[in-house]
């Protein structure tokens, strides 16, 4: 994609918290606090660091995005749509029965999405196994993958991070979503994970830790990554704040799973629309 | 089932357990060498999308044959079987097709749900093999993988394969090479008794084979049982008892015509022997498709019981359990009464 100048990547962030919004209001409920904390790191991955062809999703040249956390889905779609990868008007058909916009991404349903998620701690693993078999076929192409801070507490998400640091793999670039939030409850008070970048480093990784909705920083902190010259994998931990864009879902009680009453999706959207570019 | 002891008789020596991987192979036996790795050497030379994988037990997979043959196309991946099985997917998602080994426990156990989704969901081209199925190590229960058909039979897009011998082990690696999608393969590994190559036989995948006939019992087997149940079908010549193997090392997709039309043919007892626990195997496929398609002989099911089994020599845990050939062999006496 076009290098887009900052505005533009906030202009991307505040349409793809839109869709987000629209779709979260097709099922009147949602993962939508994680999608609107998420928006500024995919507006950077999808209009700034990735290159691909939204008209040939399977394109071989492509950076990969792997989305291990499958809940996330509706945040992915919603970048997948502004990306043009997917068809805007597949939009009112996110969560419904035969729909190619699942609750949960799976590989084998969507344009774009290269994985199942899901069943947590997973896709790093096969982010590790693409950037093997990326390597060996010459690929200058990079694996991007996002998971969330709770998916930290899977042992196999460590497995990952071993492998990922002992083959070498300059290839990947893992963006870890800390909102502070799994099902049941704050993720730090879970399963204790910091200091989370002193480990990462301790591991082999090239690591950063950045505030995952300030788009300028994020999008320092994918340059970096992409050009950091040691032959190790690259992780960006995200700090990021749920609900992020819409002040009444910023402040209210944070759980994972949000409801949101009827009449609150079109307060979501104008309060979008009020925060955008003021 | 708590474990039995007793002390040991004075002058009388006991069995040992040997290694965790004792050879199955009888004294005198033809063996054949590292059948599965010499098998992955040869394929690999016209497919260079093959690659191995292993979590730490190269070794003891025989895949060490391919890692010197080809130690650019092998990946160590550590002891840790769930970055074992979502790597192979991930390599597999950019067109490789890895040969993924560890031990059928962990592989069953440990990283079920990596295999589950990783593999057979995304429907990747990942060949997993595994050494120690069922009943063939004495060390006890963490290696003793007496349910992982039933595991794996039960995972859609699962092809399940339970070879016999060597020869069977080479041509199934061919096979599942050749076949586009996941699939589980039982290793016999290290030497590995030759026996098949005395009938004429060729392992194609989802194919049960008549090994031999007799017009007395049918026994449906799989894996190293049928060894077992060519040995008791010589030993029940004796007794004037005709014994048929049908040999069906494709658990999944079951070869359910030829299992059929065997057991259609009357009067005969039909015996399903394998080495797994009598749940879920191949027992079970069978009894439910001649059920199902309202064929109903006389039916038994040697496999392992329903427990965790004790650690001890092979010989002694095949007699215990039924399924050496003498054993067989007297089970089938005693049903024919």
């Amino acid at each position: 994609m076009a290098d887009l100048p900052n505005t533009s990547l906030a202009d991307r962030a505040y349409r793809i918290r839109r869709n987000a919004v629209l779709m979260g209001e097709v099922q009147g409920q949602g993962y939508i606090a994680q999608a609107l904390d998420i928006a500024d790191v995919l507006s950077v991955a999808y209009f700034h660091a990735m290159t691909y062809r939204p008209e040939d999703p399977d394109w071989e040249g492509r950076d990969r995005f792997l989305l291990s956390n499958g809940h996330y889905a509706i945040a992915l779609y919603a970048a997948l749509i502004e990306a043009g990868v997917i068809p805007e008007e597949e939009l009112e058909s996110y969560g419904t029965d035969d729909s190619r916009l699942p609750m949960s991404g799976m590989a084998q349903y969507t344009p774009g999405m290269e994985m199942s998620g899901g069943s947590l701690g997973i896709g790093l693993s096969i982010a590790v196994g693409k950037c093997l078999g990326l390597k060996r076929k010459g690929s200058p192409s990079f694996v991007y993958t996002l998971f969330s801070d709770g998916e930290l507490d899977e042992g196999s998400v460590w497995e990952a991070i071993m492998a990922a640091a002992h083959h070498k793999l300059d290839n990947l670039i893992a963006i870890v979503d800390i909102n502070n939030m799994q099902a049941d409850g704050p993720s730090t008070q879970m399963m204790g994970f910091e200091p989370l970048v002193p480990k990462l480093e301790a591991f082999g990784w090239y690591a950063q830790r950045v505030n995952g909705n300030d788009i300028e920083a994020v999008r320092e902190a994918f340059d970096r990554a992409r050009q950091h010259p040691l032959p190790q994998p690259r992780m960006i931990v995200a700090d990021t704040l749920m609900g992020k864009g819409v002040p009444f879902l910023e402040t209210r009680d944070k759980s994972h799973f949000i409801r949101i009453e009827a009449h609150e999706w079109q307060l979501a959207l104008a309060a979008l629309d009020a925060g955008r570019n003021p | 089932m708590k474990p039995v002891f007793s002390p040991p008789t004075p002058g009388k020596p006991r069995l040992t357990t040997s290694a965790m991987i004792a050879s199955i192979a009888a004294e005198g036996q033809a063996t054949k060498p590292a059948p599965f790795g010499h098998a992955l050497v040869a394929l690999a030379e016209s497919r260079p999308d093959i690659v191995g994988m292993t979590a730490d037990l190269s070794k003891y997979t025989d895949l060490h044959i391919f890692a010197k043959a080809y130690p650019d196309r092998f990946y160590q991946m550590g002891m840790a079987e769930q970055i074992l099985f979502g790597a192979a997917s991930g390599l597999a998602s950019e067109g490789f097709t890895p040969f993924a080994t560890t031990y059928a426990v962990f592989a069953s156990r440990r990283a079920y749900d990596f295999i589950h989704q990783t593999i057979a969901e995304e429907d990747r081209d990942v060949k997993i093999v595994c050494a120690l199925p069922g009943l063939t190590s004495g060390y006890g229960p963490s290696h003793q993988a007496a349910e992982d058909l039933a595991l794996f039979r039960a995972m859609p897009n699962m092809v399940v394969v339970d070879p016999c011998d060597a020869l069977d082990t080479e041509q199934a690696t061919a096979a599942i090479a050749a076949h586009k999608g996941p699939a589980y393969m039982r290793l016999l590994r290290g030497n590995v008794p030759l026996v098949l190559d005395a009938y004429d036989y060729r392992f194609e995948l989802g194919k049960a084979k008549l090994l031999r006939e007799g017009r007395e019992v049918l026994v449906i087997a799989s894996g190293i049982l049928t060894m077992r149940a060519l040995e008791a079908a010589k030993l029940l010549e004796a007794d004037k008892i005709g014994v048929a193997v049908l040999h069906c090392p494709t658990i999944k997709p079951l070869d359910v015509a030829t299992i059929e039309a065997e057991a259609r043919r009357s009067g005969r007892l039909v015996v399903v022997a394998e080495n797994h626990t009598e749940i879920g195997g191949l027992g079970e496929a069978v009894a439910r498709h001649l059920m199902t398609a309202g064929v109903h002989p006389t039916f038994r099911h040697i496999a392992l019981p329903d427990a965790f089994m004790a650690a001890g020599a092979l010989p002694t845990l095949h007699d215990r359990y039924g399924i050496s050939a003498e054993a067989i062999g007297a089970s089938i006496k005693g049903w024919l009464g």
